[in-house]
């Protein structure tokens, strides 16, 4: 019995470096979605090129979508673009564009010179609706589902594995729920 | 002249500590001043990581700043603006986090390890003093024993000699 408590100092080292081993990829720099499974939070905001056109989050329903944060004042949503552009020509994946703290007239400028991938661009020039999502930079992109339930969010820079490890399936997944909760009823 | 230098020094160093008292928000009264300054000194900025939004110059620490200062003057408790700052960015958010299921192991890890070290010390220590106390007190058999051993040794000393 008493030889037993010599392998105390053992265990407590195990669980340590079990500890420790468990938490090596939790990066520090990345936030903890708040928002997630809950609905986008109301916001009433202009479009971009049509700042009388009035958006809301009835707007980010009806079908699985990108929210993308972008500003002309993030380097790294430059290095995002072609990509995000790629996604919306090739694989006609919906991009909602969230311009966030910026100026309108650079932003119109950004997205004739590099192209425009979204859908639409909510113009949140105070970052209103940044501030309820829980943006703390930019780029991020949030995974939105049929009924404008916040999913998943990505922050940093979205590339060919982010997209093929991790947006893809979500929306692939979120496409098929919702093409089963459509034809339930019907059924 | 050196007096000079030194003034033109001091007023160097006073005005770089002066640089980040960035914004200048009025406040109705001055207990909402002192709630202000409590609560951007425990909140963190959720992109520096390691600085309190107080600190920090970034800019979503300047938003957070500003969304305190305007629940603040619209009567908001305490409570309320921390709820607010929680549900945008998580319990990431406090410098003193809120006890609940996922933040247990934060505020009782400490307590549990000190009581346990605690106990062992104890266990160890008491054990100790019984050991020694029953070592150090001889009942009267052991004496009479001990003193025919030493009897014993002494003679067969004398006989060796």
């Amino acid at each position: 019995m008493k030889r037993l408590f010599l392998f105390v100092p053992l265990l407590a080292f195990v669980a340590v470096v079990i500890l420790f081993n468990q938490n090596m990829d939790n990066d520090p720099s990345k936030l903890e979605l708040a928002r997630k499974d809950q609905p986008v939070p109301t916001f009433k905001l202009g479009e971009l090129y049509n700042p009388g056109r009035e958006l809301t989050p009835a707007d980010l329903k009806g079908e699985p979508m990108l929210l993308n944060v972008w500003a002309t004042w993030c380097p790294s949503c430059r290095v995002e673009h072609p990509y995000l552009l790629k996604l919306a020509k090739e694989y006609n994946v919906p991009i909602i564009g969230l311009n966030y703290k910026d100026d309108r007239d650079a932003a119109k400028k950004w997205l004739e010179t590099l192209q425009d991938p979204y859908r639409f661009v909510i113009f949140d020039q105070e970052g209103r609706l940044g501030l309820d999502l829980g943006v703390y930079g930019a780029p991020e992109t949030y995974v939105i589902d049929a009924a404008g339930v916040i999913r998943y969010r990505h922050v940093g820079v979205v590339n060919e594995k982010v997209w093929r490890e991790t947006l893809a399936p979500m929306l692939r997944n979120l496409k098929m729920a919702n093409a089963n909760a459509v034809e339930e009823p019907g059924s | 002249m050196i007096a000079q230098r030194l003034l033109i020094c001091l007023t160097a160093l006073w005005m770089s500590s002066a640089v980040w008292a960035i914004d200048d928000y009025q406040f109705s009264s001055d207990e909402g001043r002192e709630r202000y300054q409590t609560l951007t000194y425990e909140l963190r900025c959720p992109l520096c990581q390691n600085q309190n939004i107080s600190d920090s110059t970034a800019p979503i620490a300047k938003d957070l700043r500003r969304e305190v200062h305007r629940m603040i003057e619209e009567g908001k408790s305490d409570d309320d603006i921390v709820d607010f700052m929680v549900a945008r960015y998580g319990d990431f958010v406090l410098y003193r986090p809120r006890l609940n299921a996922q933040t247990a192991a934060l505020w009782l890890g400490p307590v549990t390890v000190v009581t346990l070290g605690l106990s062992i010390l104890l266990y160890v220590a008491r054990r100790r003093r019984r050991s020694l106390g029953e070592s150090a007190e001889l009942s009267d058999e052991e004496q009479a024993r001990l003193r025919a051993l030493l009897q014993q040794t002494s003679s067969e000393e004398s006989e060796q000699k």
